[in-house]
């Protein structure tokens, strides 16, 4: 019920209605007026037509940053922790 | 983009757990809140994945599951009066209060059958359109979380319903059902929460604050791919480990902490708080979205005169036999149920968490296709 399909905004039209166009090319109606700053390219996450929030791609390399650091750490400490 | 590796965080997971174990943590329960989750965990089998000691528990994250019988059989009603009535495709099936043989139709789809116009639809805007290009009253049954309550909010306050389209408002709110699941848990408790990643986008990674805060158990709101869960697991160890509890936004490339202030302002504009019912629950305090009383001319309820039952005239609304309140709690797994895979499958299903293609029992149905889930519950003991 709240699975939510990644899509590229293409365009908002100013019934606050967006078209967003999917992998493999479908492209469907959105609500717009449902998130604020929703432009043209944004990466957006749609959810039973609404879209429900805008992708923030730099926090998303970020954060596989973070994640790469937090594992390896773990692992040294693993590691100080073997005989 | 994803993070290569998963193995790597499995292995951490389990050095972690074994460190737990030491400490005297032999059951660790974490529990997901969505019925997404639930299928990320299922679909890539991560429970068989898990050390011993750690079990993964599906919540209340389903809410099809949880809309009561009530609201079926009005709806089921107004279809057989000649109200054209939309429905998500995941509430076309859901049985009603009436019982299997009874000539009475169960479902949405029976009214179908029996002469109905139900209308399976995707989204509220594809109703509002169907609705406009089609004469006739119409009902749309907006059933859903926080993640898809700003659509009705949306449609309400943006005035892009049509004259002939009103809403019946079955929304709930997760907040309170967490709450009301974790004192169902008090003898064993729960130790880790996955917070639900789509409606944390909506209400923000704040509205978890109060799980560390106030009940002591680590939270991590996690997106739905494979590792987002694992390591949404992981983080839980360690703030087991470490003895501090608190909330990791794993999910930050869609939710801030603050969450989506346009959505909040749409939903805080066109409704209230109110007390709910949840099927097989009964009223659970402040769980519910009213119309506010501007709005009430959207309001399918005040239209046709449906008036929910009072706390006294609700009576337990599940099918007999079915344990689908337990399972939605995570008190009983969907292999407990002597009806799971006997009487009740997806292609005949019995109880609510059998229909919605997110409810556990339904999950757990279709990923075991062919004896698998039996299996599985086999090896992991259930
Ligand atoms: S298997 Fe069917 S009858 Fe049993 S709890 Fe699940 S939905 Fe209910």
């Amino acid at each position: 019920m709240c699975l939510g399909l990644p899509g590229k905004v293409v365009e908002v039209r100013p019934d606050g209605v967006a078209i967003v166009e999917y992998s493999g090319g479908l492209r469907s109606e959105a609500d717009a007026r449902t998130v604020d700053n929703v432009k043209p390219g944004d990466v957006v996450i749609v959810h039973a037509g609404i879209i429900i929030s805008v992708i923030d791609e730099e926090e998303a390399k970020r954060q596989l940053e973070f994640l790469e650091e937090f594992i390896s750490d773990l692992e040294r400490k693993a590691e100080q922790l073997l005989p | 983009m994803a993070f290569n590796g998963t193995d790597r965080i499995v292995k951490a997971i389990h050095e972690t757990a074994a460190l737990l174990e030491e400490k005297g943590y032999d059951n660790i329960k974490i529990m997901d809140f969505c019925g997404t989750h639930e299928h990320t965990i299922v679909w890539n089998g991560l429970r068989s994945l898990m050390p011993e000691n750690v079990e993964l528990v599906a919540g209340p994250g389903c809410p099809v599951c949880v809309t009561p019988a009530f609201y079926v059989d009005q709806a089921i009603k107004l279809a057989l009066e000649g109200v054209r009535v939309y429905t998500y495709g995941d509430m076309y099936h859901l049985p009603g209060s009436a019982r299997p043989g009874s000539g009475e139709p169960r479902s949405l789809s029976e009214a179908k059958a029996l002469g109905g116009e139900v209308v399976v639809v995707y989204s509220l805007l594809e109703a509002i359109k169907h609705a406009r290009e089609n004469t006739g009253d119409s009902v749309f049954i907006a059933v859903g979380f926080e993640t898809t309550a700003p659509s009705t909010a949306s449609a309400v306050v943006n005035n892009r319903l049509p004259q002939n389209l009103k809403i019946l408002n079955v929304h709930r709110l997760t907040p309170p059902i967490m709450r009301y699941t974790f004192e169902k848990h008090r003898e064993n408790p729960i130790r880790g929460v996955i917070a639900p990643g789509h409606v944390s986008t909506i209400v923000g990674a704040r509205a978890w604050k109060f799980i560390p805060e106030e009940y002591g158990i680590p939270t991590v709101v996690a997106g739905f791919e494979a590792y987002d869960v694992l390591i949404a697991i992981l983080l839980i160890l360690r703030m087991l480990y470490k003895n501090k509890p608190g909330l990791v936004n794993e999910y930050s490339r869609a939710v801030s902490w603050e969450g989506n202030r346009a959505a909040q302002k749409l939903l805080e504009d066109c409704c209230e708080v109110n007390d709910a019912l949840w099927r097989g629950l009964g009223y659970v305090p402040a769980s519910g979205l009213a119309f506010r009383e501007k709005y009430k001319w959207a309001d399918a309820a005040v239209e046709y005169g449906i008036k929910e039952p009072t706390p006294e005239e609700w009576t337990y609304d599940l099918p007999p036999g079915c344990r689908c309140a337990e399972v939605t709690l995570g008190l009983a797994k969907p292999t407990d149920c002597p009806l799971f895979l006997k009487v009740c499958t997806p292609g005949t299903p019995y109880g609510p968490c059998m229909v919605s293609v997110e409810g556990a029992c339904s999950v757990w149905a279709r990923f075991g296709e062919g004896g698998v889930a039996e299996k599985l519950a086999r090896e992991l003991g259930l």
